[in-house]
Formats: C-alpha cells, sequence, structure tokens
C-alpha cells in the first residue's frame, strides 16, 4: 500500500483535471503526478532520510507528499510559526533531511546540520521541469507516510507516526472514488502541519476534486476565493467559522456553490453552529471528530443529523448539535474508566479507538496501542444511547478539587446553555483548601448581560455546588491557537494570577 | 520494485493458479485489463481468478490475444473493493476490465458501503 496509488487511480481516471490550484499556480493530477516523480528522484539521491515542508500551503505542500511516499522517506510537515530552540529540536530529530522552506526562509534555515535547505520555488520550478523516474513506490503498509508533531499544548510535541496502510485504510473506508465532478472544489485553509490539512489532499485527490489552497486564512480572503473559485467544499476549525460569520455582518452569504462545509480540530461552541446554519441554509454542515494519531476523523455529525437535531424540542436530541456524531463504519468507539472498564450509555469516561486507520504510535516510544489494539486518546466524553459521541475535552485538563475528579467539559456545557454565554473555559487554579478550585472565564454574546453571581448560581443548580465556579472572569474573547485549540494553560495562567 | 513472494520465483505453471498475497501486493488480470492491490487476504496460497484466469504479478505482461471467459466477464469497477462471501478477502480495483474477480471459482462482490458526507 502506498499513497502514490491512490494518485496513480486519480491520473488514470482523471488526469486532466486540476489537482491543486494556489493562486494563480495550478497542477493538473498528471502534471502533480510528474512532479511528485521527479520531485522523488532528487529525493532519493539527496541522502535524506526525510522530506520536510516549513511553509504555508502550496502546491509543494501535495507534490512533497506524494513525492515523499514515491521515493519512500517520510513526510514531515513542520509548523512555519517555528523558530529557534523549538524548530531546531524538531529539525535535530529527523535529520538528515530535505527541508522545502518559503523563499524568504530558506537563507536562515541553511545553517542547520543535517539540513539540506530548498527554497519553494526552486523546489516546485526543478519538479515541475523534471520527470517521473521509471523506479516504482514501495508497497509496503507498514512504510511510514508522514510524520506529524503534535502542537504541543501540554508539552514538548511528539511526532505521531502515520504509516501508509493507515491512511490509505483511512481514505479507502471514507471515500468514494471518483465521486466528485469536475466542477468540484475545495478550499483548504488549515495549515499543511495540522491533520486535517493531509487528509484534505489525500481525500481530494481520491475523489477529484480540485484543491484550492488558501496559505494564509482571514475570513475576507477565505470569502473572496470562495467566490472566485466556486468552491464547492471545506473544512474550517471552528474560530475560523466564527469569524467568517462575524465578517459578513447582516450581507447575504452570496457563496451560490458552496454545497458542504466540514468543521473540527477544536470545540464548537453551540452558537457559532447555530448562526452558521441560518446563515448558509443551503449548506449541508458536517462535524468531523479526529485525531493526528487516527489519521484524521474517526467521527462524523452529518448534515441530516445536524438538520434534525437544530428542529428538535427533545433536549436530548437537541444536544447532539454539540456532539460528534457517530464513529466512521469500520470503527469501534469505546468509554472506559480509569481502570479500564468499559463504560455504558452517558457514562463519563476516557475515548478509546480502534480500527485500520489508529496509528497510535509515537515515533521512538512504544506502540500507543493496546494488546487488542485500542488507542487511548485521552480525550474525555461520552456515548448517549443511540451511540452519539460527546467530547468533553483532554483527560489531562480534569481539575481535581478535594480528591473530587470535574471534567471543565461539563460545567462549560452548562455555563454555555445560558443565554447569555457565548463561549466559555473552565480551568482548575491552585487553592489552598481543595488543591485546586474551579474557575471560568466568559465571554458574554454581544448585547447580553449577566453577572458572575447570576452564571454561579446558574451552574448550581444544575450541577453539584462542587462544580460550581468560585471564581468567573469575562473577556472580550479567549484564545485559541490558528487550528482552533483553545489554550487552556494561557487562561489557567491567567485566572491564577501567574499571567 | 514490490515483492512478490511466490509467483515470481517463476516457478507455478498454469495448471498451478494458487498464489500467495499479503496487503499492498498488486496483480493484474491476465486475460483482460483489471488490476487490484490486496487489502486483506486469507493466509496460505490462494485460487484468485479474474475472467476465468489465474491473476498474475503485475510486473509481468499479460499474454496477447486472451480474453476473458464468457461466464467471468461482468467487469470490474475502477475504485470497487471486492470481497468474498466470509469477508477475510478484500481487493481494491486499480483500473478496471472487462473479465471478473473469484476466488476458488466463487464470485467476488463489490464492497457495499453507504457514502459518507465529506469531512475534510
Amino acid at each position: 500500500m502506498n499513497l502514490m496509488m491512490l494518485l496513480e487511480m486519480a491520473v488514470s481516471s482523471h488526469g486532466d483535471r486540476v489537482a491543486v490550484r494556489c493562486g494563480d499556480e495550478q497542477l493538473t493530477y498528471s502534471e502533480l503526478f510528474e512532479a511528485a516523480g521527479a520531485a522523488a528522484a532528487d529525493l532519493a539521491n539527496s541522502g535524506a532520510e526525510h522530506l520536510a515542508v516549513l511553509d504555508v500551503s502550496s502546491p509543494a505542500v501535495p507534490v512533497g507528499l506524494f513525492a515523499s511516499a514515491w521515493a519512500g522517506r517520510p513526510f514531515v510537515p513542520l509548523n512555519y510559526r517555528l523558530t529557534g530552540g523549538e524548530l531546531e529540536s524538531l529539525l535535530e530529530r529527523i535529520r538528515p533531511s530535505r527541508l522545502v522552506a518559503h523563499d524568504d526562509r530558506a537563507g536562515d534555515l541553511a545553517a542547520h546540520t543535517g539540513v539540506q535547505v530548498v527554497a519553494r520555488e526552486s523546489f516546485l520550478r526543478d519538479s515541475r521541469g523534471g520527470s517521473a523516474p521509471d523506479s516504482q513506490w514501495s508497497m509496503d503498509p507498514d512504510a511510514i507516510a508522514i510524520l506529524l508533531f503534535t502542537s504541543g499544548t501540554t508539552g514538548a510535541p511528539k511526532a505521531a507516526v502515520l504509516r501508509h496502510k493507515h491512511l490509505v485504510s483511512y481514505i479507502l473506508g471514507s471515500v468514494e472514488f471518483g465521486s466528485a465532478s469536475e466542477a468540484d472544489a475545495s478550499l483548504v485553509s488549515v495549515p499543511p502541519y495540522h491533520v486535517a490539512g493531509m487528509a484534505s489532499i489525500l481525500s481530494s485527490v481520491y475523489s477529484g476534486r480540485r484543491i484550492v489552497q488558501l496559505p494564509n486564512f482571514t475570513a475576507q480572503a477565505w470569502l473572496e476565493t470562495a467566490r472566485a473559485e466556486r468552491i464547492t467544499h471545506a473544512f474550517v476549525v471552528p474560530t475560523m467559522l466564527s469569524r467568517i460569520i462575524e465578517a459578513l455582518g447582516d450581507e447575504p452569504a452570496n457563496l451560490p456553490h458552496l454545497r458542504s462545509a466540514s468543521y473540527g480540530g477544536g470545540k464548537m461552541p453551540l452558537l457559532v453552529i447555530e448562526k452558521a446554519m441560518r446563515v448558509f441554509p443551503g449548506v449541508d454542515f458536517t462535524n468531523a471528530y479526529g485525531l493526528t494519531e487516527t489519521s484524521s476523523t474517526i467521527s462524523l455529525l452529518g448534515p441530516d443529523a445536524h438538520r434534525a437535531a437544530a428542529a428538535s424540542e427533545d433536549p436530548a436530541v437537541r444536544r447532539r448539535l454539540t456532539s460528534a456524531g457517530i464513529p466512521l463504519p469500520g470503527l469501534a468507539v469505546e468509554i472506559r474508566d480509569a481502570d479500564g472498564k468499559t463504560l455504558g450509555p452517558d457514562e463519563r469516561g476516557e475515548v478509546h479507538v480502534r480500527g485500520e486507520q489508529v496509528s497510535g504510535e509515537y515515533l521512538g516510544r512504544d506502540a500507543g496501542l493496546d494488546a487488542d489494539g485500542w488507542f487511548p486518546t485521552r480525550d474525555g466524553g461520552w456515548l448517549d444511547a443511540e451511540g452519539y459521541l460527546f467530547i468533553e475535552g483532554r483527560i489531562d485538563d480534569v481539575i481535581v478539587r478535594g480528591g473530587e475528579n470535574l471534567s471543565p467539559g461539563e460545567i462549560e456545557a452548562v455555563l454555555l446553555e445560558h443565554p447569555a454565554v457565548a463561549d466559555c473555559a473552565v480551568v482548575g487554579i491552585p487553592d489552598i483548601q481543595w488543591g485546586e478550585a474551579v474557575a471560568a472565564a466568559v465571554v458574554l454574546s454581544a448585547g447580553a448581560s449577566a453577572s458572575a453571581e447570576e452564571l454561579k448560581s446558574w451552574v448550581k443548580n444544575r450541577l453539584r455546588s462542587s462544580r460550581t465556579p468560585e471564581q468567573i472572569e469575562f473577556r472580550h474573547e479567549l484564545p485559541y491557537n490558528e487550528t482552533g485549540k483553545l489554550l487552556r494553560r494561557q487562561i489557567r495562567a491567567e485566572l491564577a494570577g501567574e499571567a | 520494485m514490490m515483492a512478490f513472494p511466490a509467483a515470481s520465483e517463476g516457478q507455478r505453471a498454469q495448471e498451478e493458479p494458487e498464489i500467495r498475497t499479503k496487503p499492498g501486493t498488486r496483480l493484474r488480470s491476465a486475460v483482460c485489463n483489471t488490476e487490484v492491490m490486496v487489502i486483506a487476504a486469507p493466509a496460505g496460497e490462494i485460487d484468485l481468478t479474474c475472467g476465468g484466469a489465474p491473476l498474475i504479478d503485475i510486473a509481468k505482461d499479460a499474454p496477447a490475444g486472451a480474453s476473458p471467459s464468457p461466464d467471468a466477464a461482468g467487469g470490474t469497477l475502477m475504485g470497487k473493493r471486492y470481497v468474498n462471501e466470509v469477508g477475510d478477502l478484500e481487493l481494491l480495483c486499480t483500473k478496471p476490465g472487462e473479465g471478473s474477480l473469484a476466488l476458488a471459482g466463487a464470485s467476488l462482490t463489490v464492497k457495499g458501503a453507504k457514502p459518507l458526507p465529506s469531512s475534510d
């Protein structure tokens, strides 16, 4: 198995279609194949063991991804925001490597030992000018396709290992080959170092959709590109969707071609998705929940479920609008307690997942799967009686107050039910009496008002008093990173008075 | 180039069709344009045919002038996954052709999958 096989099939079925477009630059599927082959030959001759990219989205990303697969070297998309020591420590773990970087940075990076730096423009020029080698790619399913460094919001970044078998299995299990029409186009605004950025390339290639890259997200640029390129599909993180709606203001969306919008990468506030469904009434919304270690999506809340939940008066159905939906076919999901016991419906515990696309492996560490192939995600959550999965955040964020484990997600969900609350984050802060105390940062909806006392009694009336925030501070917005992850460490430091 | 254990040894004659397969192995039809990749296969040697003739190593050329036997000419479809009844064999069609796939004489069927909404 090899990712190249997916591209080879695309070429034989729709080789003349545009595969990727960025600004004025574009490659057809056949051109992408040839460029990947040429870049693979260069990579194989370079002596490098990895092909890394330190850059925003550009055609160099899909060329590099497939070139790596062809040459049998892992592809390593690095976070282009990293600098100095952080970047150095990641480069050290993948050398010797060939590193494609934005032309502006190539000069500075050349000083790193064991790193051959290639400026993006010359990488693309050489790839497009070269030709594919006669040699075939390896079909070893266990070869490493991609190394993705986790964001490291809770510690030093780990390199998640995604093998060809994991990614091919994900694509075969979730995408119908050639199902896109020639007019279909997918707008990719997540960075290459996010698993959704990698998955979007593979899904688009296999379905035959044109990839349109938006290298630097702003709501205005997203709207303009979506209109100009007649975008039919898009994936966004929640903060992007929120900003797009904000940028529209009271104007109509004017995106007549957009049919499908999927989102993931972080918690979607209920108010945002409700508003999005009103602003884009003809668009099918899909919530995709997944992790880097699971080759992207493992659970989906599809368009029909969105509409059913939004239209329902039944609270148990309505709350599914904030759920991660139903696990993909072929995957198994279980909720387990701290002792490993499998829990029943509505019982909170750790989400475990098993399936062909699940890697769970980090470079240089023991396999992350248990003897039966289950991966403990470190995400807390629960399944409802009909199998809808609800995610409540990282287990590591659990607040321990006087020996009692409190889930921030549970308290946040109650706060978000208050009509004046637009967004919130609940964290544990040091407390002399209890070890940790519950604190909340709250963003109120525009024009709404609520006092801290009112919100405290709102929570107290719905949950036990131990779960009631002892401290509530109001904010204009909460800090998220560029891929939609809430920066809890920062909020915790601020609320604890350390910032 | 991918390794192809049994058949590449060149010892097997046409009357001994069984081949060994493992995930990732690529095979071609001897009588039409069909090409497949093995996703899953039962252990040991298996009798895998397309158009009534044993599948061969993808690196080998199909004999000239051969055509599928009339009772195995239903055709294969690009990108479809083919499975046996038990479900321990799964092939991905990477190039379509006129022959149809079978394991020990029993036709393989297209793995039915409900289309999923696009998630990325």
